[in-house]
């Protein structure tokens, strides 16, 4: 390959000419939303703990950022990662076992998961605000 | 480490040249092409040609042979067959990988945006160095090897089951339209083989007059060569010849199981 890079040769385009589907995306998105999930769900998690271990003072700002309206795009949209990842691994799993392989299943199935993420993630938020015990 | 923008020499940011329809054309389409040549020591660009579709085949390789002899006879492109069968004329059309003599023009809607087959070496405007994918196939001994002396007088005779076993598997026209769409082929060609060799591979795994199964799964059992395949299934979606590579290689895996247990 380097003689060829030597030679001048470019590299066909590919991210910027293709065609995305929605297999592809999930794809792609099953990676980003597990990294999400470990950065970012790690450091609230830590800020959470350390703030409630180091004073009341402490655990009231983390409260005042937690219930700011950016607070609630960051817990709905980390529900949704944590959604779109588990229906994501499901979905793996299951090609795992040799399922779901069929021209137009993929593209069907990675379909599905967003569609079930995004409604769990209603109806978790639903429940959380409008069952029993919300407050 | 995958490389996910362009190198500077690849960026298609050289001056087009656009070419209109002919006088008097009703029905035009433009073709928006990349073009890149080793002469002219600039950055590839894309020109565009616009053409009278009353006065040109259904294709896009006929819009491209029309191009090529009546407009520009620059414009370098593989093509022999014209029907499917000969996989010369593999590229990206519309943003996926296809054949040009099976792709109509009608069924892109606006311009029809023509590169090269993704992330490969450009040898010049639509044509891609192959020999590293060709090299990738000869490393999997595409041939029936056998250590039984062959039987006298007649050929190693293999059963109408065992013989369906290699349907979905020995049409392939090794276009490589499959391995330049996967994004893993795209970051690890080096290691990863691609769907393409990898549905080559099984061809002959699950050959039953193939008596080398052991040794070819040893030869596929690495991190790279074959587990690179992350069921994106873009290799499934784009075939021309409606073949399943994911499914190959998910049968690959399933090999190295059954044979674990």
């Amino acid at each position: 390959m380097a003689s060829n890079s030597e030679a001048g040769r470019p590299l066909s385009p590919h991210l910027s000419i293709w065609k995305w589907r929605v297999h592809m995306a999930t794809s792609i998105f099953h990676r980003v939303t597990g990294n999400a999930l470990a950065f970012a769900g790690l450091a609230l998690f830590t800020w959470w703990l350390a703030a409630a271990a180091t004073s009341p003072d402490a655990y009231k700002t983390f409260l005042s950022v937690a219930t700011s309206p950016l607070g609630w795009i960051v817990w709905v949209g980390l529900s949704w990662v944590f959604f779109q990842h588990l229906m994501s691994g499901i979905r793996h799993l299951l090609m795992d076992t040799g399922w779901g392989y069929e021209r137009g299943l993929s593209p069907l199935t990675a379909g599905w998961t967003v569609a079930a993420s995004t409604l769990a993630t209603a109806a978790f938020w639903a429940f959380h605000l409008f069952g029993p015990g919300a407050n | 480490m995958a490389e996910f923008a362009l190198p500077a020499n690849s960026r298609i940011s050289g001056q087009g040249k656009s070419y209109a329809a002919p006088a008097g054309a009703k029905r035009t389409k433009t073709f928006k092409i990349y073009r890149w040549s080793p002469d002219d020591k600039a950055n590839p660009r894309y020109d565009s040609y616009t053409l009278d579709l009353d006065d040109c085949g259904p294709m896009v390789l006929d819009a491209l042979i029309k191009i090529k002899g009546e407009v520009d006879p620059t414009l370098t492109f593989r093509r022999s067959c014209r029907e499917g069968i000969c996989g010369s004329c593999a590229m990206n059309i519309d943003g996926s990988n296809t054949l040009a003599c099976t792709m109509a023009i009608e069924d892109v809607k606006g311009d029809v945006t023509i590169t090269p087959l993704p992330h490969m070496q450009v040898v010049k405007d639509l044509v891609p160095d192959m020999t590293h994918f060709y090299a990738q196939y000869a490393s999997i001994k595409p041939w029936l090897q056998t250590v039984t002396p062959a039987p006298a007088m007649k050929e190693r005779t293999q059963s109408p089951e065992d013989r369906a076993k290699l349907d979905g598997l020995y049409e392939c026209i090794l276009c490589a339209c499959c391995s330049t769409s996967c994004p893993s082929y795209w970051w690890n060609s080096d290691r990863f083989l691609g769907p393409a060799i990898l549905l080559q591979a099984y061809r002959w795994l699950a050959d039953s007059r193939d008596e080398m199964t052991g040794e070819r799964l040893d030869q596929l059992e690495d991190p790279f060569r074959l587990y690179r395949c992350h069921t994106i299934m873009n290799c499934a979606n784009v075939c021309p010849k409606g073949l399943n590579p994911a499914k190959a290689i998910a049968e690959i895996k399933k090999l190295m199981v059954t044979r674990a247990v």
